[in-house]
């Protein structure tokens, strides 16, 4: 543990840090661009240089390390001169148009110039400009701006595992670009310009919207999918114009997908905003007690078992709640949120949530997948096997399909029978778990959702506890307790998934499931089906059953529902949200729902009403009380205990067919990336034109 | 001036065979099996005890610099990696030798790389060598063919691989670690010093970046002794060393001569004399092109070593001596230094990156006199600014001839740009040496 002074402060910081580090441990500001905590040192942006007593000149302090005794001066003249020099480097050739500048307001350049600048400028000469770079449909570049940092560069080779993105030539012709123009073909692209100091990678879709001080930011939780990822919704008026990542060390880091980012454009396209019900085949606007009353005639008479309801995906934990104990009051046992009928929920909840933890997969040393595409089912699980990979000493096995995961991988198989050899311990694979003292496994939608789901699930069970992955908690002579090893994980693709299953959310006692309620509208022995943002099933054979749907966009459900009562969406209500690892995380309204629209609970809250099953609550609070009382996981926010565990699943014939991801395409998953321009962009973009062309001879 | 005796380099103008018989009648690989025989220990105190300052241009003591490597060898292999990447303006030495003193190079590759346990010598010469690397391929393939490197070299028991490597031609290449990125296949950029190439070095294995005369002269330092080589010259500033003496010359040259000699004599002795005579001097620039030039004045008796240089603010470099008599334009002279140095900048950091343009385009104007007498002191201090505050010594170097020219030739620089307010501006009188 090096000792240093800085600016006459002592300061004692861990062995391998570095001078810039120290002299944050000590309070100084050091002016900084290039560096940054999760990226690989440069040392080239030469800001953060600090006078060092016994160094013949100063030093980068970002990249210096920090020794025993050294005598550190940040603000000596020597320091600030060296740093004053810099910024008017850089200033020479920027071209300071702030004032028509989307990162003005927010640009570490425009910020440290007022800090460590000059009033003027000394340099007369003509500026340098540079062609801008095409990136894609959602970073735009005015490359004029750009300092040449590499932050870039460095995250989009470091993190997110992809080469496009690098400088070409030499001195001051040096650029920054994608090769051959290529669109940077990352899912986590955009963060390159939440990286970027400047102005040069700014958001395309953001444009000249607005200036970051009109803003209202509110913190919340991302549902594009079951990671979690923390992020920052800001939102001028009832517009929510852009969504940045949040901090938090155990899930995104400072990361979050494009589309986490960019489907926030579809909130504004495709909304219901006002009630409807059918008449003579079309929906027709209604009043809310209309609506109700709809809905209510419709109930009347109905036993338990010819009413049905399914939770969507991205629906939060109070309203699933409100629905799940709606239908109680109904006697209704045929409920379910696995839209894609995956065979979760039985035994203890260890069997349905990622165990090992998102931080957790630093500390494995061995992994298999098992029918997932972490990629583009979970960008930012797979950013974190990567930065494990690339630590080395972590063999990777994938069961499914054989897809660019960033990271190098030994394809075993395509399906079951794989599976089936690993368990059994014929796969050469098997060897690799067997040495292996913390191996993982996470096995995705692609193996649940079948029809042999359970099977799969007993496999994967069976391999768990063949090969150690399930290690309890032990506490030594000393009395020292050492933490426990689940290495069992199930990845999630919906946000709303695991807070279903947690609550019970699946069929009750001789209840239908998502399939058999299905069959049940066609066949009319079920006479009402209830759609809470369910969007994902296959609505064409609901037969004649009466449909009331309850959700945000006009997507597949609103489209067959009798009824429809608008709800709100993720930025406009608050809620739980339970993510894969089973944490539970709560999210806050941006704003309110457009028009008519409420929040899911009070719909449903007033809706009992209606029908005469009044719920006992009447404020959010209340609400979560009483969740809370029926199911303590969620009282847990933010923290995560070991899960139970025990047997699930149900040993039975497997299928042979290959493991397919469910998700097809990546920036289009649920309705709000569906009705989202900037996610068509990118579909179109990175999507279809992978696929190979028509040749006009291809049939 | 130096005795025939004393010379280290006896064919460097290739009048005899640079083969390797012709060079084993010149002594090179002379019981090289009896310097192998000693430990390697024993041969770095060897030269560390010569005094040999590295040749290269920052006259880094070269047997300190063998010392930092690890004393055994760990997992990782060592390596010695041979600086041919010679591109500095004015210096034309390490070609002569590779060229035809092969033998010398690679017999030093040889001892050098015993010294510092290394398991190869990797030579990174400079692409547009396309002859020299041809001459130093073939010498390298008739050492192995003679036993002399590869498996149990010269009968020693120890194996020592030699490698040649084409550069693509960047000067930044020539800066040891942005050698070592080119070297690897990455795009030759100075890397972050510390860790330093004896801890991190080529594949992140320790490794010793020496120039090509400094490996060259070791041979024959340990054949003859290091007090022999210590003798030559000034205290600190001992041996022999190739200059390369060219501009206004009647016989441009490379010879090589001891250290501390002066510098007139030099180019009396050597070059025939100034055109034009001595008093028709202007300057020199007396170690390749980053060091700053120097006024006749001090031409006058200045003496030609690394520390005696350093006192006159100047610097032995490369010891590449650019002499310019009276006809030249001096400031169109540095001018065209400057456009080089923006041109070689490799982009990485800024103050090179903005401020090698910003020295250029000021200069350019200067030269026409197009600028105000301020302007002089913040092209000095933009000088300052970018010296001493990048990742490699391409800033300096950048940085150096602008401040020479500040500090002795001010008035001509003035002089233009009165003339130019008055209207009559100086028109460039010569061309400099493209």
């Amino acid at each position: 543990m090096p000792k240093l002074t800085v600016d006459g402060i002592e300061v004692e910081v861990p062995a391998g840090s570095t001078v810039l580090q120290a002299c944050e441990a000590a309070g100084a500001e050091v002016p900084r661009f290039c560096y940054h905590d999760r990226l690989s040192v440069a040392g080239n942006c030469r800001m953060c240089l600090v006078e060092l007593e016994k160094a013949p000149k100063p030093v980068a302090s970002c990249a210096f390390p920090a020794g025993d005794g050294m005598v550190v001066h940040t603000k000596s003249d020597l320091a600030r001169k060296a740093q004053k020099g810099t910024m008017e480097f850089l200033l020479i050739n920027h071209p300071l148009d702030c004032p028509i500048c989307d990162q003005g307001g927010e640009c570490d350049l425009q910020d440290q110039a007022m800090g460590f600048g000059s009033h003027s400028t000394r340099y007369t000469e003509n500026k340098r400009a540079v062609t801008d770079k095409y990136m894609g449909p959602l970073i735009k570049t005015i490359m004029t701006r750009c300092i040449h940092c590499t932050r870039c560069v460095r995250f989009s080779t470091e993190i997110a595992g992809v080469s496009e993105l690098g400088m070409l030539n030499r001195g001051e012709n040096a650029e920054i670009t994608t090769y051959l123009e290529n669109a940077l073909d990352s899912e986590l692209s955009a963060n390159v310009i939440d990286l970027c100091p400047v102005g040069a990678l700014t958001s395309k879709p953001y444009a000249f919207v607005s200036r970051p001080w009109e803003l209202k930011k509110v913190e919340s939780i991302d549902v594009m999918d079951a990671v979690g990822c923390n992020i920052r919704v800001d939102a001028r008026g009832q517009e929510v114009l852009r969504v940045l990542p949040r901090l938090h060390e155990d899930i995104n880091e400072e990361w979050i997908s494009d589309k986490t980012r960019y489907a926030c454009d579809g909130l504004k396209r495709q909304r219901l905003d006002r009630p409807y019900v059918r008449k003579d085949g079309k929906l027709q606007p209604v009043s809310w007690p209309e609506a109700f009353a709809t809905v209510s005639d419709r109930l009347k008479g109905l036993k338990g078992q010819q009413i049905a309801a399914i939770a969507g995906d991205t629906v939060d934990a109070e309203s699933m709640y409100a629905l799940k104990r709606l239908m109680t009051e109904l006697g209704s046992p045929n409920i379910d949120c696995r839209q894609d009928g995956a065979a979760l929920g039985q035994g203890p909840r260890g069997g349905w949530l990622f165990n090992t933890t998102i931080a957790g997969i630093e500390d494995a040393d061995a992994l298999l997948l098992v029918g997932t595409n972490p990629r583009w089912e979970a960008s930012l699980v797979n950013a974190r096997i990567r930065k494990r990979w690339l630590r080395g000493g972590f063999p990777i096995g994938v069961i499914g399909q054989s897809l660019d995961l960033t990271y190098e991988y030994e394809h075993l198989g395509a399906g079951a029978q794989t599976l089936a050899e690993v368990a059994d311990g014929s796969h050469s694979f098997a060897k690799v778990l067997k040495t292996a003292k913390k191996p993982m496994i996470v096995i995705g939608m692609g193996a649940l959702s079948r029809g042999d789901g359970s099977a799969v699930l007993a496999q994967a069970h069976a391999i768990a506890e063949t090969y150690g992955m399930i290690q309890p908690a032990t506490v030594d002579d000393d009395g020292d307790t050492r933490p426990g090893w689940n290495g069992f994980n199930v990845l999630h693709t919906a946000a709303a998934r695991v807070a279903g299953l947690d609550m019970g959310f699946v069929p009750g006692k001789g209840g239908a499931d998502v399939a058999g309620i299905v069959a049940g509208a066609q066949s009319g022995a079920i006479k009402v089906v209830y759609l809470l943002g369910a969007d994902e099933i296959d609505t064409d054979p609901l037969g004649d059953a009466f449909v009331v749907y309850q959700g945000h966009h006009g997507d597949k459900g609103a489209h067959r529902a009798d009824v429809v009562l608008p709800g709100a969406a993720y930025t406009e209500k608050d809620g739980l949200y339970v993510n894969t690892e089973g944490r539970v995380q709560m999210g806050f309204a941006a704003g309110f729902p457009p028009g008519e629209a409420r929040e899911d609970w009070k719909i449903l809250r007033a809706l009992s009403e209606a029908v005469g099953k009044t719920l006992p609550f009447d404020t959010l609070v209340a609400l979560r009380q009483a969740l809370m009382a029926d199911h303590d996981t969620f009282a847990a926010i933010d923290t995560i205990e070991p899960a139970a565990w025990g047997e699930f699943g149900a040993s039975g014939a497997v299928d042979d067919a290959p493991f397919t991801s469910p998700i097809e395409n990546f920036y289009m998953t649920d309705p709000i990336s569906r009705a989202s321009k900037t996610m068509a962009e990118c579909t179109e973009t990175f999507v279809l034109r992978r696929q190979p062309a028509a040749t006009g001879t291809n049939g | 001036m130096l005795k025939d005796d004393d010379r280290i380099f006896t064919n460097v103008y290739g009048w005899f065979d640079w083969g390797l018989d012709g060079a084993r009648k010149r002594g090179d690989w002379s019981n090289t099996k009896a310097l192998l025989a000693q430990t390697p220990e024993e041969l770095v105190e060897a030269v560390k005890a010569s005094g040999l300052r590295g040749r290269g241009g920052a006259g880094f003591p070269t047997g300190l610099k063998w010392s930092f490597m690890p004393k055994e060898v760990k997992e990782k292999p060592h390596y010695l990696v041979v600086n041919a990447d010679e591109s500095e303006p004015g210096t034309c030495k390490d070609r002569d030798i590779l060229r035809h003193e092969p033998h010398k190079l690679i017999e030093g590759c040889l001892i050098g790389g015993y010294s510092m346990r290394a398991k190869a010598a990797y030579i990174y010469i400079r692409g547009e060598f396309y002859n020299e690397a041809q001459n130093l391929q073939a010498a390298i393939d008739q050492a192995y063919d003679a036993g002399l490197i590869g498996k149990n070299a010269c009968g020693s028991g120890y194996d020592f691989d030699v490698f040649l490597h084409r550069g693509a031609g960047a000067y930044i290449c020539g800066e040891e670690t942005a050698l070592l990125e080119s070297l690897e296949g990455k795009k030759g950029q100075p890397r972050l010093k510390p860790p330093f190439p004896a801890g991190v070095g080529l594949y992140g294995c320790p490794t010793t970046v020496n120039n090509v005369e400094s490996i060259a002269v070791v041979p024959t330092i340990l054949r003859r002794g290091p007090e022999w080589f210590a003798a030559l010259g000034r205290p600190k500033n001992s041996g022999t060393k190739l200059f390369c003496i060219s501009g206004h010359v009647n016989n441009p040259c490379n010879v090589e001569e001891e250290l501390g000699i002066p510098l007139r004599e030099l180019i009396d002795k050597h070059a025939g004399g100034v055109i034009g005579g001595w008093d028709n001097l202007l300057g020199v620039i007396p170690g390749g092109s980053s060091v700053p030039v120097l006024p006749k004045s001090i031409c006058d008796d200045v003496l030609m070593d690394f520390d005696s240089l350093r006192e006159v603010r100047s610097g032995l470099g490369t010891a590449a001596v650019i002499v310019m008599n009276q006809s030249t334009d001096i400031v169109k002279a540095i001018a065209r230094l400057s456009a080089f140095y923006k041109h070689e900048s490799c982009g990485q950091c800024t103050p090179c990156r903005e401020g090698t343009g910003w020295m250029w385009r000021v200069m350019e104007r200067m030269v026409r006199g197009e600028a105000d007498v301020d302007e002089i002191d913040v092209l000095e201090e933009v000088s300052r600014q970018i010296e001493g505050h990048t990742i490699c010594a391409l800033g300096d170097a950048a940085a150096w001839p602008v401040q020479g020219l500040i500090r002795h030739f001010r008035p001509e620089m003035e002089r233009r740009i009165a003339a130019y307010k008055a209207g009559k501006p100086v028109m460039p009188t010569a061309q400099a040496a493209e």
